[in-house]
């Protein structure tokens, strides 16, 4: 088993590019983590690649093929598929291969557009990330079950729609500096609260934006890095991975996510760490009830205390434990397929100490980053670490 | 999606339908309407709904049909206000997932009020399920009606 090292990282920026294809943002993407890398394309020995609704968007099936000439490398080229979570998987893969000896030089992480679809559409492409006979049919949308477990949490530990508006405002707030975010823009608690519905209890600013875009992270063996000479100072330490039943109804708790709980448990394992040691983390805040599920299945709060760690400054910028520097998939956007590949990239850039928010986090050791795939069905858990 | 497999077989005999492919799920709609609703339950006492060869929980292959509870409780619900596509005449509307004995059912809430309203749902609530039709298309889906009680 070698060490896995982060050697170079790059994002599009993420908001709306409806006129650009999907090789395009990728393109981009890879171009910026090969120039932050110092790596030559010609050592990429895999491109694992992450997208979820690529059929739908762009009537283009086979992507991978087609990014790894956007890209510019020639090695195989896979794509990975778990919903929202299908560059947290990609990466994953990525990982495992370089820790098990099998390849030196990976590029992973992901892309998707979205913007090009009408809104009902784009509504109606992620519902597939659902259970079709006894979810979508029964009028559950992807905001739609993200309340039900909303509501389900409010009936068991308490907790309202002002705590997760609390949650929205951090992240719009902790996007302010970030050149790649969707929404650079303060929401205050109150506008939150007052605005319209979309799945009670969850209203718009509950909900990430709908955002096109693409991650991609060059990932070396520390053997590698050393006889490259690399400046790679952020390690993956630890991959983890879960999955639960489908359909939220099947789950034994209607508050809770099981396949992050597993995924973390994994992940910290194989870095040999505890919650105790997370200093940093970059959670799927798909919706603002998902960031306090994440954080309970992290074991950063207890179940039942996740719901107010924002409120009383927790998990805000000055507080303790920063969640979503970055600005969250709330704010900085959801390209799905590449959120995965974009929190590690965040996560790497707060660790190195090159990220705007960086100086809120100046000692931080021990990141985690929390990869969830439909309403948690599918989860992937990253450890990283300043490696020197 | 054009259709689904519960109207397909139903048409069969037209030439335009869609082939029916979605059988099991066809076959558990008609018996809900029937007010025949099934599980499948295992050995251990897990319930599935179809179609299975396996407990999705513990690989048991032996599983029987086993009627749902004649009533259910409502473990957690939403008011949908931004819909897909193919709900969207029936927006708002209120979605719930409800505990009926050997599985739950997830479903929409419909209490024969106003089209323009979606009803009011309380978790604990006592619902009936039964099979309705969507407002925007006529294709079927499970509907859970109030039954009384909190």
């Amino acid at each position: 088993m070698t060490d896995v090292r982060v050697a170079g990282v790059g994002l599009t920026p993420f908001g709306s590019h409806s006129e650009r294809t999907g090789r395009d943002l990728f393109g981009e993407a890879a171009l910026r983590a090969f120039e932050d890398a110092a790596v030559d394309r010609a050592d990429v020995e895999e491109l694992n690649y992450g997208n979820f609704m690529g059929a739908l968007a762009e009537h283009q099936g086979h992507q991978a093929p087609l990014m790894a000439e956007a890209a510019g490398v020639r090695c195989p080229a896979t794509r990975y598929e778990s919903a929202c979570a299908s560059a947290g998987v990609a990466v994953r893969e990525a990982v495992r291969t370089v820790a098990a000896g099998d390849a030196d030089v990976v590029l992973a992480g992901g892309m998707e557009r979205m913007t090009n679809l009408p809104t009902d559409e784009v509504t109606e492409g992620l519902a597939i990330a659902a259970d079709d006979l006894f979810e979508v049919r029964a009028g559950v949308t992807f905001p739609g079950a993200y309340a039900l477990m909303a509501n389900a949490y409010f009936d068991a530990y308490g907790g309202s729609r002002e705590d997760l508006a609390h949650i929205a405002s951090k992240n719009h707030e902790n996007a302010l500096p970030n050149e790649y975010a969707q929404y650079r823009r303060e929401v205050s608690v109150a506008e939150a609260m007052d605005a319209p519905p979309v799945a009670e209890p969850l209203h718009l600013y509950d909900a990430c934006p709908i955002t096109d875009g693409a991650s991609a992270l060059v990932l070396v063996s520390e053997e590698y890095a050393a006889e490259h000479d690399l400046d790679a100072s952020v390690a993956v330490t630890g991959t983890g991975q879960g999955t639960d039943r489908m359909a939220l109804g099947d789950r034994e708790h209607l508050a809770r996510t099981p396949a992050a709980d597993d995924a973390a448990d994994a992940a910290y394992a194989d870095a040999g760490v505890e919650a105790a040691d997370v200093d940093v983390a970059e959670v799927h805040d798909c919706f603002t009830i998902a960031e306090v599920l994440a954080l309970e299945s992290l074991g950063l709060f207890e179940p039942g205390e996740g719901i107010s760690a924002a409120r009383e400054g927790l998990t805000t910028a000055d507080g303790d434990l920063p969640v979503n520097l970055s600005g969250g998939l709330k704010a900085k956007g959801h390209p799905v397929g590449a959120t995965g590949g974009s929190q590690i990239a965040e996560l790497t850039r707060l660790l190195r100490g090159d990220h705007p928010n960086s100086e809120h986090v100046p000692e931080a050791e021990v990141g985690v980053a929390h990869n969830a795939g439909g309403t948690v069905a599918s989860a992937v858990v990253h450890v990283l670490e300043v490696a020197g | 999606m054009s259709d689904d497999g519960a109207d397909a077989a139903d048409e069969a005999d037209e030439t335009d339908a869609a082939p029916p492919t979605d059988r099991h799920y066809a076959e558990w709609l008609d018996a809900l309407a029937d007010g025949d609703g099934f599980a499948l339950v295992c050995p251990e006492g897990h319930g599935s709904l179809p179609p299975r060869r396996v407990c999705p929980e513990c690989g048991a292959a032996d599983l029987s049909r086993e009627p749902l509870d004649e009533t259910g409780t409502v473990a957690t619900y939403s008011v949908v206000h931004v819909p897909s596509p193919r709900f969207a005449d029936d927006a708002p509307y209120a979605t719930a997932v409800a505990d009926f004995g050997p599985t739950r059912l997830t479903g929409i809430v419909r209490d024969g009020g106003a089209d323009d309203e979606a009803p009011e749902v309380e978790i604990g609530d006592t619902i009936a399920v039964d099979v309705g039709e969507r407002a925007t298309d006529g294709e079927r889906l499970v509907v859970f009606r109030p039954a009384g009680g909190r």
